[in-house]
């Protein structure tokens, strides 16, 4: 909990002998550029363990030279940068890199954003002392996105380290080039490190793990986020425009809840077509890393909109019949409050199905806990916690952000990590050695948290009666064991020569029975667990942990017990030092949650704001009024890590917005972001004006993006719960409602870079059973899908994806994830 | 930026000489002296003289002065900035542009445009190029800027024409196919200098 959280203690450091404060335990490179202090470093990235690739940020730290990238700050450390030493061996290193390196600056997407010219340029390369045959490298297309040119490549590693340390796909890495042998002389008349670095760059190039031509990850494109030449671009962008024609327009992604920050980058269409359009999608990859999503799913506006009269007047009558206004999360909070106000004075009902469950389980927790808001967030986990557990939540699909903290817990804070889902996840089991993963079935989350309770709580917190529920899951057993032991004998041998008699000790291998008594651990059983061999790998998990942290996600949301659930998640909170993040289903539903009174029926006249209705406000372009898609408007997201942080609009936009009706209906602003201000302060939000809401990073890594929501909290008594319910379990032919990692909405679908389809989606072997083609029986309603494999899940469960608005899927599923169906072959 | 330059008042420092001219009649008697001089002396024969004499080369020894524009051009300097031309690599007959993008960046009018794409052969390709010629101050920038000598400025300073797009597509600009023997390399802005040789420095090959 907060409160154990340690304060980082401040040091004083010396960097070319001025003082400067610095972080306790941390790497010098990272200290210099807190201080905004720029020591050269190519191969280093924030978040991630350091390679020595380049072997560029050489200082000298107490007369030492050492890479600054991996040693860390000490009390009184002086530090030097420039050395005469060092300024050779980083001349003689960006010498090596620019050997052989193609001469088409002139043509490549990166030049004038390129480090490879920044620091040549930086260190004054102007001429060339090293020589070697080049290799022939053929440029390669790894995925429907990934374009990779190797002959640009200087092998810095940044991909592969990110994609092992926080997307945790670990799709490439290294491979063998089969380059020349480096001249002997070299090695006496070049600087040291720069001959190393040499050595191992001729040596390798970058390529898929999986041993194939194409990569078998989740296309996230944060490997091309941080090429610092043009080896690695997106296919879409090859030599389409370069870096410095495009306007960067800060903004939040859409789609998953974790508002990333990202920069859309536009420019003119073509030479004939003067209008602004995206290119691509940008990130500060030093501290944010996207999701394929944020990254990809840029080109959903709504093109060629202008304002139409006659729409707007039926657009008017529509609402003042209205009875309800059906929308989803794709919704800034702005137009949340929008919606509410009009609930508010004209009494028309809120319906939305992706955030009323959350919103509901939201409440439990606020009533059980007394906290208005759950203790952490992503950005916390990845910087402290060492050991983290998710439950209820498909880390691959439904949270990004999740997924690559629990990765970088486990690659970067030497973490353990327990991962609680009823779907085997091949890619998360491996995101380290410490990390279990429980598949268990539907519908036990409760008993999830039982055992988390029993493994973390404090038990003098816990009441008795729960406490003996918990211990009646315990039985001990005898058990026979056979071990070997080593027993030592003592023998007279008789000498034969001498007729002396001698006592010898021999060692002999026995085999005994021993009788031990095994715990067995009912509710680890129940949930798939081996309890000996469990207990043992749980000691090393959790020793010396320090900082404990649980993601949960919608699965919860949508349990028959979510009470119960969010009861035992404050539960949790109260007796163990486990601190708690929820994930918000999809975009803004969190913002959506806390602003929004939802309600659980829709009734009578319905407008659906991007979703059914019988009158349709539609960004996507076809419905009755067209409205800005995200990146046409801007406005305040609600992130999951409960900042509110402000988006701007990258695309014009000539037609009529939410505001513009709403201004009709009742007395409101005429300006979308003079709601920014009115956001509800009891619910954390501040009055704060949207033109000043900052949206940076700081070289320290720190978030300065808009505001963080109040959280209040009040002293409660522990929570009441029940015990499990074995009821809501279910058995047979299961459908879960998942997406495809990088689709979120009909947003994300109509992105063209975006190529997962909807489908059901199943594990290999699941697939073979099942054919190209099935109806998906929903008691009374149906649906036909095309089945397509998911390589990295496992099992009988299928995912049924949710996306597209226009199937509905929401409501075949009703109020849960889960579904028993019965599959019939088309 | 420092303000020192203007803060330097002295004027009078810079380096003038004085002409010995005579002194400008200042009474109206002097004045009066200056005209009977000038007129009795006959210059004006003196220049009538001249006249005569050109007008005789031209007639009998075909020693004519006027060029008959629009029939006949001068020749103009090198460095001379008119309607750009894009040049084609003399052995293969490709163009030399290699879409860099380097013109559209330092103009300063905003008056080029080009789009780009990945090609088939896994290469850069301008496909379209325009210069707006209503903008163009014919700075030459571009010309300066061109890594590949592909945009120059050609000695086309007609610029008449009944529509601006008659210049400013890339077909138009580049030479045609079948005069590529007759192109001539650029020595105005931003070509080679003579002695761009010895400024290179040598990069070693392991070949």
């Amino acid at each position: 909990m907060s409160e154990l959280q340690s304060i980082e203690k401040m040091i004083s450091i010396k960097i070319d002998g001025v003082e400067y404060q610095a972080k306790e335990g941390e790497y010098i490179l990272n200290a210099a550029r807190a201080n905004n202090i720029f020591i050269p470093a190519i191969c280093y990235l924030t978040r991630c363990s350091p390679t020595l690739a380049c072997r560029i940020c050489l200082v000298e730290a107490d007369g030492k030279q050492v890479y600054s990238c991996n040693s860390k700050v000490k009390e009184g450390m002086e530090i030097t940068i420039d050395t005469p030493n060092i300024l050779q061996e980083r001349r003689a290193i960006m010498e090596v890199y620019d050997v052989n390196h193609p001469l088409q600056c002139g043509v490549c997407d990166k030049s004038g954003a390129c480090e490879l010219q920044n620091y040549t340029l930086e260190l004054k390369v102007d001429s060339q002392s090293y020589a070697i045959p080049d290799t022939t490298r053929e440029v390669k297309n790894w995925s429907s996105v990934l374009h990779y040119d190797p002959g640009l490549c200087i092998v810095c590693e940044r991909c592969a380290t990110v994609c092992k340390d926080i997307v945790g796909d670990a799709a490439i890495d290294t491979a063998k080039r089969g380059g020349a042998e480096l001249d002997k002389n070299y090695k006496e008349t070049m600087p040291k490190d720069a001959y190393a670095m040499w050595n191992k760059l001729q040596k390798s190039v970058i390529a898929p793990t999986n041993g194939t031509e194409f990569t078998n990850c989740s296309d996230c494109g944060e490997c091309i986020a941080v090429c610092p030449v043009g080896a690695l671009t997106s296919r879409d962008f090859v030599y389409k425009s370069n870096a410095w024609e495009l306007k960067r327009i800060p903004a939040v992604s859409a789609h998953s809840s974790d508002g990333f920050q990202i920069y859309y980058e536009v420019k003119h269409t073509s030479i004939a077509d003067r209008e602004e359009k995206i290119y691509r999608v940008t990130n500060e990859w030093n501290y944010v890393s996207l999701d394929g999503a944020a990254r990809f799913a840029y080109d959903f506006e709504n093109r060629g909109v202008s304002k139409n009269k006659t729409a707007f007047d039926a657009t008017i009558e529509a609402f003042q019949k209205a009875k309800t206004i059906r929308f989803n999360s794709v919704i800034t909070n702005e137009e949340a409050l929008m919606l509410q106000t009009l609930k508010e004075k004209k009494g028309i009902k809120l319906y939305n199905l992706e955030v009323r469950a959350f919103q509901k389980f939201l409440r439990y927790y606020q009533n059980a806990s007394g906290r208005s808001l759950y203790t952490t967030d992503n950005d916390e986990i990845m910087k402290q916690s060492d050991f983290v557990i998710a439950v209820g939540v498909s880390l691959r699909n439904d949270a990004p952000g999740m997924k690559y903290a629990f990765n970088n817990v486990q690659k970067l804070n030497k973490g353990a990590g327990l991962y609680f889902h009823t779907i085997e996840d091949t890619l998360v089991s491996g995101f380290g050695k410490s990390v279990e993963s429980f598949v268990h079935k539907v519908g036990l989350e409760e008993a999830v948290f039982y055992l988390i309770l029993d493994l973390f709580a404090d038990k003098t917190k816990l009441p008795q009666a729960l406490k003996s529920y918990i211990d009646s899951f315990k039985t001990s057993q005898t058990k026979i064991i056979q071990e070997k032991v080593d027993k030592t004998i003592k023998e007279m041998v008789k000498d034969e020569k001498t007729g002396e008699e001698k006592e010898v000790t021999k060692k002999v291998k026995e085999t005994i029975e021993k009788q031990i008594t095994v715990e067995r651990n009912g509710l680890l059983e129940l949930l798939g667990g081996d309890s000996e061999k469990f207990a043992e790998s749980f000691k090393k998990m959790v020793n010396k942990k320090e900082h404990f942290s649980m993601m949960v996600g919608e699965d919860l949301y949508y349990h028959p017990k979510a009470e119960n659930i969010a009861k035992l998640i404050a539960l949790i909170e109260a007796t163990t030092s486990i601190d708690v993040v929820m994930n918000p289903p999809k975009a803004n539903a969190l913002g959506v949650a806390l602003i929004c009174d939802l309600d659980d029926e829709a009734s009578g006249y319905t407008i659906g704001y991007n979703e059914l209705g019988d009158f349709r406000l539609s960004a996507l372009g076809d419905g009755d009024l067209d409205m800005p898609a995200m990146n046409q408007q801007e406005g305040t997201f609600t992130t999951l890590s409960k900042r509110v942080v402000p988006t701007n609009a990258a695309l014009s936009y000539d037609g009529y917005e939410l505001g513009d009706i709403v201004k009709v209906l009742i007395d409101a602003p005429s300006q979308t972001i003079e709601w920014t201000a009115m956001l509800p302060e009891e619910k954390g939000y501040r009055a704060v004006e949207f033109d000043s809401l900052p949206n940076e990073y700081f070289n320290d890594g720190s978030e300065n993006r808009g505001y963080l929501l109040d959280e209040t909290s009040m002293e409660v008594a522990l929570p009441e719960v029940s015990q499990i319910d074995m009821s809501s379990v279910l058995e047979g032919e299961i459908v879960y409602r998942c997406n495809p990692a990088r689709q979120f909405s009909d947003f994300t679908d109509k992105s063209h870079e975006i190529f997962e389809p909807f489908g059901l989606y199943a594990s290999e072997a699941k697939v073979a059973t099942l054919g190209e083609k099935v109806e998906v029986v929903f008691g009374e309603k149906s649906i036909v899908l095309d089945v397509i494999v998911d390589h990295k899940m496992k099992g009988e469960i299928m995912k049924l994806s949710d996306f597209k608005y226009a199937q509905n899927v929401y409501e075949l599923f009703a109020e849960s994830r889960y579904k028993n169906v019965t599959i019939k072959k088309v | 930026m420092s303000l020192e330059q203007f803060k330097n008042r002295q004027t009078g420092t810079q380096n003038y000489i004085l002409l010995d001219l005579e002194h400008a009649p200042k009474t109206s008697m002097e004045q009066f002296k200056r005209v009977i001089k000038r007129g009795v002396s006959l210059e004006l024969f003196v220049g009538l003289g001249v006249t005569f004499k050109a007008m005789v080369k031209a007639l009998f020894a075909k020693e004519m002065h006027t060029t008959k524009y629009p029939f006949e051009k001068l020749p103009i300097s090198p460095r001379y900035r008119a309607i750009h031309d894009m040049l084609r690599l003399l052995e293969s007959g490709n163009y030399r542009c290699i879409g860099c993008g380097l013109c559209e960046k330092i103009c300063i009018s905003n008056c080029i445009s080009m789009d780009t794409r990945y090609d088939e052969n896994q290469r850069k390709e301008v496909s379209e190029y325009t210069i707006n010629f209503g903008r163009c101050i014919f700075c030459g920038y571009c010309a300066e800027v061109c890594p590949e000598l592909a945009i120059v400025h050609g000695g086309r300073y007609e610029t008449a024409s009944e529509q601006r797009a008659s210049y400013s597509l890339f077909e138009d600009m580049l030479t045609p196919i079948d005069k590529l023997s007759l192109q001539q390399e650029y020595d105005g802005f931003g070509a080679i200098s003579p002695n761009a040789d010895e400024n290179i420095k040598k990069t070693p090959l392991a070949y």
